[in-house]
């Protein structure tokens, strides 16, 4: 049970304030989950580069073991954007496959948050103003975003139980309720080699969705299908290289606002999130109707 | 003119002073400012005042409400009006869904649109929508008056016990033992009585009637599917 | 004359009934193809299943020194609600009434159990139906339950309340609702319930404005402002996964959080619902407790544990594995003269016998207390009942503290974990405490 924000700018001049708007939406979420929280940032990363978002419960000596041993299996240097518990860095796009495999062989304690041309995610336990500060969040700037709030159902509360979760480049999925058949699905899922780390239905979701579009889906026919295959009461926002999309289960219990002008599209799980946004006051606000697909791109 | 600034005031504060208004209160008009989203707001107020809200709001707005008349000039969250005893509210926007949930009497008006479960287990309340309803609307309704001067989601009036449902537009589905019935002379007074309460300017010879088929009433086995 | 051997009796098979399909089973199956419906009926789990009765208490001996009854105190006091409410509930016993509707009971059982309760020092509470004017006469503390059907619900009695119980479920049937066939209700109670009269009950199965933890949160907000802030409000659960539940509902804002075994009673629903689902309550104890301590929110809010309280020994038990109070339902029941042998030619005539009459929502009980009909409830004497229950709830007392000073305590609130040990594996395995004679906890490896 949690809180979820999104916002998705179409107005180039607002990206500088993403990350403030965003953590402002946020903390306005922090009694609908007060666990853990993260965010899922979408900016562009350099000419053929890729981003890698990492964590480490000891950043220090691990980030600095990854930066040295990139010298010398890669010959490269890596600039590593250090915050707090997690980093950033940019690599060529045609290596990641490859950086990825050495970090999973001689770096197991550094988890990977996210990877993709623009995806940076960071998420922590914590209440969320705490979560937001500690990564800088205010100061960052991109084309769209999304930050959940969490109030754990059924696992524990870990930083990697917390939202979001990104399973495929460029991917990430935050989810408000409750999955009731996610065990069955993620034995499914892990049967056919997808790997799935917590107990969380919601990585079930994410994993699910991935799954789909490496079997040839798009994004809208995966979340089309998710209505038939998974069960319970779900408002997924997924977050992709180009947008984001917005979809409730058939039931629709959990809360979705969302508002447009302009200048953004936004979702909150309640409209509180959205009151001190641009231009607010002449929105259109509305609910998504349940059991149907929204999509905005760039 | 008493104003409640929820900039300046918290929401305890701001219930306190309202819910400590009685009957024969000298203080009658009240102006809320500043809701921005907050859930609670006017809750338990139980004396023959008005109270304007200047915004949208959260969840609950006017929960429980007893003869006080409000007019929200905004939108609101879930549950606007729930359980209202009576007295009249009146949302110039969209409302969220359960509005009016298990509302025992009074009169909600929402000029939006109304979200899912619109009415949900209505006991007595009458509620005017002039937009749109959401799915499971009037989901066990058990007695009260909905109008509606736009459409219905699906599953109408699912489970329907006596409340009366009134609807203009189309509807998507009919819920479990709803059904369209004929409009008489009183149900014509009715929705014309209702409508001119809810500033509306609709005709009531254009809205069609949905009633319960009492099937359910008693169980039969050979209607099992239809539980 | 000699009849030749081949035709003098053959010894035959013994007629054995078959432990799969036993002749209960089969009865129902014939049963059910007559009628084409479920069997609906009242109570809670009838079947045997790992109980208090499974635990044991290790009493003083040479390490531990026990307290004289009577001169040497042993405090039953509690207090429910210290959370948030301005004026929580202070109990002289650590014993409630649970939630038991005024439609399911008659009007004077309602009024014995609002006398005994009173006349003990504790609470009593309302049910599916809303409160009663006698209830609330004849209850010093009043719990009032807020339930999904919301029948008869309104802002005047909530604030004449003394606390108000959240129910998400209850232990005969958690997740249960639905549409309740077969329960038939009267004119009084259709009026109160503001139901066609006649007809077959339905039961909604989820709130009708709010669904999930988070959106709870903001819903206990509100009953909080409408009541001023003034009272405790409980939230009951019934027992599926009482970790995460208990987690939830101290998150949500509970006060106090209630959690009802599947051996709690109900007035009606299906018996499929009540042997097939939940926990039994000696399971549902430690994962609570243990999602509180996680929190460091044990005894600041309280824990209520119902479903098969029967004694001074399950009081004490319960206590010692962490619930600040429990809350009984069946026992007041019984107590007030419920399934009495003294009417045992008229439930013979109804088809069952005293101690097995289940079959509340026909009305036809011939103690008078779960019917409405004014033939039978004028049986029930108010207040000699009020006085039963106020006798039982005594000795339920008494023996707790009994046991309590043989352990050496003076309080009932000091009994802990370590005062007991099991009888068998499964009691040690779910209640958390050793086998007897051993230093055993099976399961202790793999905590919760």
């Amino acid at each position: 049970m949690c809180g979820i924000v999104g916002l998705f700018l179409k107005d180039p001049s607002l990206e500088a304030a993403l990350g403030r708007m965003l953590t402002d939406m946020l903390v306005t979420m922090s009694d609908r989950g007060p666990d853990s929280a993260g965010i899922a940032i979408y900016s562009k990363a350099a000419e053929n580069r890729a981003k890698i978002t990492i964590q480490s419960a000891h950043p220090d000596q691990d980030f600095a073991a990854l930066e040295a041993d990139f010298k010398t299996t890669f010959r490269q240097s890596l600039t590593l954007q250090r915050k707090n518990s997690h980093a950033v860095f940019e690599i060529p796009q045609n290596q990641i496959d490859e950086i990825r495999a050495r970090m999973r062989e001689a770096h197991p304690g550094i988890r990977v948050m996210s990877t993709g041309d623009n995806i940076e995610i960071y998420k922590d336990i914590g209440l969320p103003r705490s979560v937001a500060e500690r990564f800088d969040v205010p100061l960052m700037q991109g084309t769209h975003g999304i930050g959940h709030t969490r109030m754990a159902t059924e696992s524990a509360v870990t930083t990697m139980g917390a939202h979001p979760f990104n399973t495929g480049p460029d991917q990430c999925l935050v989810h408000n309720g409750s999955l009731s058949n996610h065990n069955s699905l993620r034995r499914q899922l892990q049967r056919e080699g997808v790997v799935i780390e917590t107990e969380n239905d919601t990585e079930v979701g994410a994993a699910y969705l991935t799954w789909k579009m490496q079997n040839g889906s798009s994004l809208g026919e995966a979340l089309q299908s998710s209505l038939d295959d998974l069960d319970g009461f779900f408002t997924f926002v997924v977050g992709t290289k180009d947008g984001f999309g917005v979809l409730r289960d058939p039931i629709a219990c959990k809360p979705a606002v969302m508002a447009e002008t302009d200048q953004y599209v936004a979702f909150g799980s309640e409209y509180r999130a959205l009151v001190n946004l641009p231009g607010i006051a002449g929105a259109h606000i509305w609910e998504p109707e349940p059991a149907t697909v929204y999509f905005w791109t760039h | 003119m008493q104003i409640i600034d929820l900039d300046q005031t918290n929401l305890r504060q701001a219930n306190a002073q309202l819910q400590s208004q009685s009957n024969g209160a000298n203080q009658t008009e009240w102006q809320i400012l500043n809701p921005k989203g907050a859930h609670a707001i006017a809750v338990g107020l139980d004396a023959p005042i008005n109270v304007t809200v200047e915004g949208s709001t959260g969840y609950y707005c006017a929960g429980m409400n007893k003869q006080a008349r409000l007019r929200i000039n905004g939108s609101v969250g879930p549950g606007v009006a729930e359980n209202m005893m009576s007295g009249t509210v009146i949302i110039e926007g969209d409302a969220s869904q359960y509005a009016g949930a298990t509302g025992h009497g009074g009169l909600l008006v929402i000029k939006g649109n109304a979200s899912s479960r619109c009415g949900i287990s209505m006991k007595g309340i009458d509620i005017v929508v002039h937009g749109n309803i959401g799915h499971m609307s009037a989901f066990m309704g058990q007695s009260g008056t909905m109008v509606v001067c736009g459409d219905a989601g699906e599953a109408l009036g699912d489970s329907l016990y006596e409340a009366k449902l009134f609807v203009r537009g189309a509807v998507k589905s009919l819920g479990a033992d709803c059904i369209e019935k004929e409009m008489r002379p009183e149900d014509l007074a009715e929705v014309q009585a209702l409508l001119e309460r809810a500033e509306s300017t609709a005709k009531p010879s254009d809205f069609k009637r949905y009633g319960s088929a009492r099937k359910l009433y008693n169980f039969d086995v050979d209607h099992a599917g239809d539980y | 004359m000699n009849k030749p051997p081949e035709t003098a009796a053959a010894p035959r098979t013994e007629p054995i009934q078959s432990a799969t399909f036993t002749p209960a089973v089969n009865a129902e199956i014939r049963r059910a193809a007559a009628t084409g419906i479920y069997d609906i009926r009242g109570g809670g789990a009838k079947r045997a299943v790992p109980h208090f009765d499974d635990l044991l208490f290790l009493g003083a001996s040479v390490s531990r020194y026990p307290l004289e009854g009577y001169r040497e105190t042993c405090d039953t006091s509690v207090t429910l609600g210290t959370r948030y409410a301005q004026n929580p509930i202070k109990l002289d016993i650590p014993i409630t009434i649970a939630g038991m509707s005024f439609g399911a009971l008659s009007g004077p059982a309602k009024e014995a159990l609002g006398r005994g309760a009173t006349a003990a020092g504790t609470s009593t509470t309302t049910g599916d139906g809303g409160m009663t004017a006698e209830e609330r006469g004849h209850s010093d503390k009043l719990v009032y339950q807020y339930l999904p059907s919301r029948y008869g619900m309104n802002p005047d009695d909530l604030r004449k309340a003394d606390a108000i119980e959240m129910v998400v479920g209850q232990g005969a049937k958690p997740g249960g609702g639905g549409m309740l066939l077969g329960q038939k209700i009267s004119d009084r109670v259709a009026d109160m319930r503001n139901l066609p009269k006649g007809i077959d009950q339905r039961s909604a199965c989820r709130h009708p404005d709010w669904t999930g933890p988070d959106d709870l949160e903001i819903k206990l907000i509100e009953l909080r402002e409408i009541t001023q802030w003034k009272i405790p409000i409980y939230v009951k659960i019934g027992a599926t996964r009482p970790y995460f539940d208990t987690t939830l509902a101290v998150k949500a804002g509970a006060d106090v959080v209630v959690i009802d075994g599947m051996q709690g009673g109900t007035a009606a629903t299906q018996d499929v619902f009540i042997e097939h689902v939940g926990l039994p309550t000696l399971a549902c104890i430690r994962p609570a407790v243990k999602a509180l301590q996680d929190l460091g929110m044990h005894r600041k809010v309280q824990l209520v544990v119902s479903g098969g309280i029967r004694n001074g020994a399950d009081v004490a038990k319960a206590m010692a594995l962490g619930a600040d109070a429990v809350s009984i339902g069946t026992a007041a029941l019984i107590a007030l003269g419920d399934n009495d042998p003294k009417w045992e030619a008229e439930y013979q005539a109804l088809g069952t016998t005293a101690g097995a009459y289940d079959d509340w929502h026909e009305g036809n009980d011939p103690a008078g207390i779960t019917t409405q009909d004014p033939v039978l409830m004028a049986r029930l004497d108010p207040i000699a009942a009020g006085r039963r229950l106020k006798n039982y709830l005594k000795v339920l007392t008494l023996e707790a503290q009994t046991i309590a000073r043989a352990c050496g305590k003076n309080n009932l609130r000091n009994l802990e974990p370590e005062d007991l040990c099991a009888l068998t594996i499964e009691a040690a395995a779910m209640a958390g405490v050793p086998l007897a004679g051993t230093s055993w906890i099976p399961g202790a490896e793999t905590p919760f």
